[in-house]
């Protein structure tokens, strides 16, 4: 509900209030209601859903997307997309694994692949925004790009024997409770996202760049200093993200993470997120991750296959495009 | 934008002056020659390195290699040139393939087999298209969503099966692997499909229609274009030609299952837009996208031949696909401002 005041007063006027209003929020309010439903289903219904240790794989196992949802959420918002996500996790899982058969110092390790992260969305920045290419085209490409330099970096290697303490961070939880030890660091991190896009003039000028570039930078947004922080933030979250994938999985190959982007974005897209841009909030993408992950939980523990599972994604993410879009169309009196 | 700019640009009438659009005319034809010129180089330098590369199995097996890459590329082309894009060509190429597989193994006429995959994958299409045009969703997310759905679909219905080369009539194998002389059957059919796209988009009222529409669809739509029915017709094409690579990929590879052609999506995009197709819509040819299909896949074998590791593969085509943008983007600017000045000088000629 506090979206509502935060859009209100965006640079770009106060036209965009009401398809705020109207579009996304009352969405992304029912991805959340959604998530309730199915959780509240899956706690009195599911067999071996409802105990400490299958909440806390769920929780592990969707930290992945949810960290990453948080920057693509405000990329897509600011009208750009990040495909190559997957790969940075790949890549910086790729160089730990390489680094760390070279006996370096783990720690070392992390920061080099924190900045490799940096590097990774830096080039994307540039090429979007000193060459104006459709982030689409370009993220294709360094997506094969940075597939290709992780497997380049560790072939066909894989690297599993890292110190035990980083392990337990990556698979381990809070005491005897439901909650990994990651989802700290998480919550920190999705706290500042939520401030920072949500109530800050920084998060209003992404709306405002997403909903019209132009208008934007007529209304004094610095537009390319806007995307160019979203794309080096999108890859610092997904080195980091990478790092967490080889202590969580315990292993490192440059295969870690294929296809994750297309899970971010079809989580984002889910939870209300307009891919025009403009409009979307995060607690929406946030319950559109979980929503997702708690799915896919749900149905592997009903033995549903991997692969079969993805038709709820898809439809998933279908439906919740064409429903408000269909439902905006039917009832023009609300714009 | 830079296609949208530089077309209205060549087709204001202010300039009485031809040559603007013999300009643009040659540049496009330049980036089809360019893309031409890098995949004779790396030939012939592989060639020189490894005398063996070029024979006639030798090049029979890049042909073939490329097949079915530029079938799919072609049609994927026509949606790109519209404006859209169809993410779920890997999961219609799938199930065609095992829709096919699955008709041959209980006896059934290969004819028919490629048939019932080239009417699924235009099925398929047609889904694409009504959910694009009913919703005026982005097609990006739309066609991400069935590549899931109907990627499950597919897994749903195949499950643990697999069709396997014992499984499939000789002739059929020996279609996908044998050809004239140095040039596969495969080769051909996909030759006669791209002439005849090529052709259409070019010389047919429709096929221009396509690019008018990808330039700008509004402005398209007010000029009198049926927008939603020229979209959909390219989406029906690109799922149609899908399933037919999808009965040629069974017949090149003999095996298809569950996963089969998962990721493609993507080699055939990178393919589109290293083939100088603009991601923006209304530029490029299929002639560009097939070529870009065609150096694609020469590189994967040629780094073997030359004797560098595969490894290097995924990242050279990395860097081949944002050069190739980054190099039309630079152009584009170039004509852009080169075209300008020429409407200037006429705008001065003109007035004075």
């Amino acid at each position: 509900m506090a979206d509502s005041t935060d859009t209100a007063p965006a640079t770009a006027g106060a036209g965009l209030r009401r398809p705020a209003l109207f579009g996304t929020l009352r969405w992304d309010a029912v991805v959340g209601a959604l998530l309730v439903v199915l959780l509240g289903i899956s706690f009195s219904t599911v067999d071996g859903f409802g105990n400490a240790l299958n909440i806390s794989f769920l929780i592990g196992n969707t930290l992945p997307v949810a960290a990453i949802a948080l920057p693509m959420t405000m990329l897509v918002a600011s009208g750009e997309i990040d495909l190559s996500v997957g790969s940075t996790v790949g890549l910086s899982g790729a160089v730990m694994g390489a680094l760390w058969n070279h006996g370096m110092n783990i720690n070392a390790i992390i920061v080099i692949c924190a900045l490799l992260g940096l590097v990774c969305g830096l080039i994307n920045a540039l090429l979007v925004t000193k060459l104006g290419l459709p982030s689409l085209a370009v993220t294709i490409g360094t997506m094969a790009l940075y597939r290709g330099v992780a497997q380049i970096v560790l072939g066909s290697n894989s690297v599993t024997d890292f110190p035990q303490n980083y392990l337990d961070f990556g698979s381990g939880r809070l005491g005897g409770s439901f909650l990994p030890t990651a989802v700290l660091p998480w919550l920190v991190l999705a706290a500042l996202a939520v401030v920072v896009l949500h109530a800050t003039g920084f998060g209003r000028s992404v709306f405002a760049v997403g909903a019209s570039a132009e208008a934007a930078w007529f209304a004094g947004v610095r537009v390319k200093r806007v995307k160019l922080s979203l794309f080096v933030t999108t890859g610092l979250v997904s080195s980091l993200t990478g790092v967490f994938w080889v202590l969580h999985y315990a292993s490192a190959t440059y295969s870690n993470a294929t296809g994750l982007e297309l899970s971010v974005v079809a989580a984002v897209l889910l939870g209300g997120v307009d891919f025009d841009g403009g409009r979307g909030t995060l607690g929406g993408a946030i319950a559109g991750v979980f929503l997702l992950g708690t799915l896919q939980n749900v149905m592997s523990l009903a033995d549903v296959s991997a692969q079969s599972q993805t038709v709820v994604t898809g439809v998933l993410l279908t439906v919740s495009v064409l429903g408000p879009r269909v439902a905006r169309q039917l009832l023009p009196s609300t714009r | 934008m830079t296609a949208s700019t530089t077309a209205t640009a060549a087709e204001q009438p202010l300039m009485a002056v031809t040559s603007p659009r013999r300009l643009i005319d040659r540049v496009l034809r330049m980036r089809e020659l360019a893309i031409l010129v890098v995949l004779a180089v790396m030939l012939v330098a592989t060639q020189i390195d490894n005398t063996s590369f070029l024979s006639e199995q030798g090049i029979k097996d890049l042909l073939l290699n490329a097949t079915i890459l530029v079938l799919v590329a072609v049609g994927e082309a026509v949606v790109v040139i519209t404006g859209n894009v169809d993410l779920s060509v890997g999961s219609v190429l799938g199930v065609t393939a095992f829709a096919a597989g699955d008709l041959l193994r209980h006896g059934g006429n290969p004819v028919l087999a490629i048939g019932l995959a080239v009417l699924l994958g235009a099925g398929f299409g047609a889904f694409n298209g009504l959910l694009v045009g009913l919703g005026q969703v982005p097609s990006l997310v739309v066609t991400l969503g069935t590549l899931y759905i109907i990627r499950a679909l597919d897994s749903i219905w195949v499950g643990s099966r697999e069709i396997t080369a014992s499984r499939l009539p000789s002739g059929y194998k020996t279609f996908g692997h044998d050809g004239l002389s140095a040039i596969p059957y495969l080769a051909l059919l996909a030759t006669v499909v791209l002439i005849a796209v090529g052709y259409f988009l070019r010389n047919y009222r429709s096929g221009r229609e396509c690019y008018a529409l990808g330039s700008h669809a509004q402005a398209a739509s007010l000029a009198g274009i049926p927008v939603r029915r020229r979209v959909m017709a390219a989406f029906v094409l690109c799922g149609a030609l899908a399933g037919l690579a999808g009965a040629l990929y069974l017949a090149r590879f003999s095996y298809a299952d569950a996963g089969t052609g998962s990721g493609y999506e993507l080699t055939v995009v990178s393919a589109v837009v290293v083939g100088g197709v603009g991601f923006t819509g209304g530029s490029g040819s299929v002639y560009g996208a097939a070529l870009g299909a065609l150096l694609l896949t020469s590189i994967n074998s040629v780094l073997p031949a030359i004797g560098v590791s595969s490894v290097w593969v995924e990242a050279i085509d990395g860097v081949l696909l944002l050069l190739a943008i980054s190099v039309d983007r630079i152009v584009a600017l170039r004509i852009a401002g080169l075209l300008r000045s020429r409407a200037r000088q006429a705008r001065s000629v003109i007035d004075g």
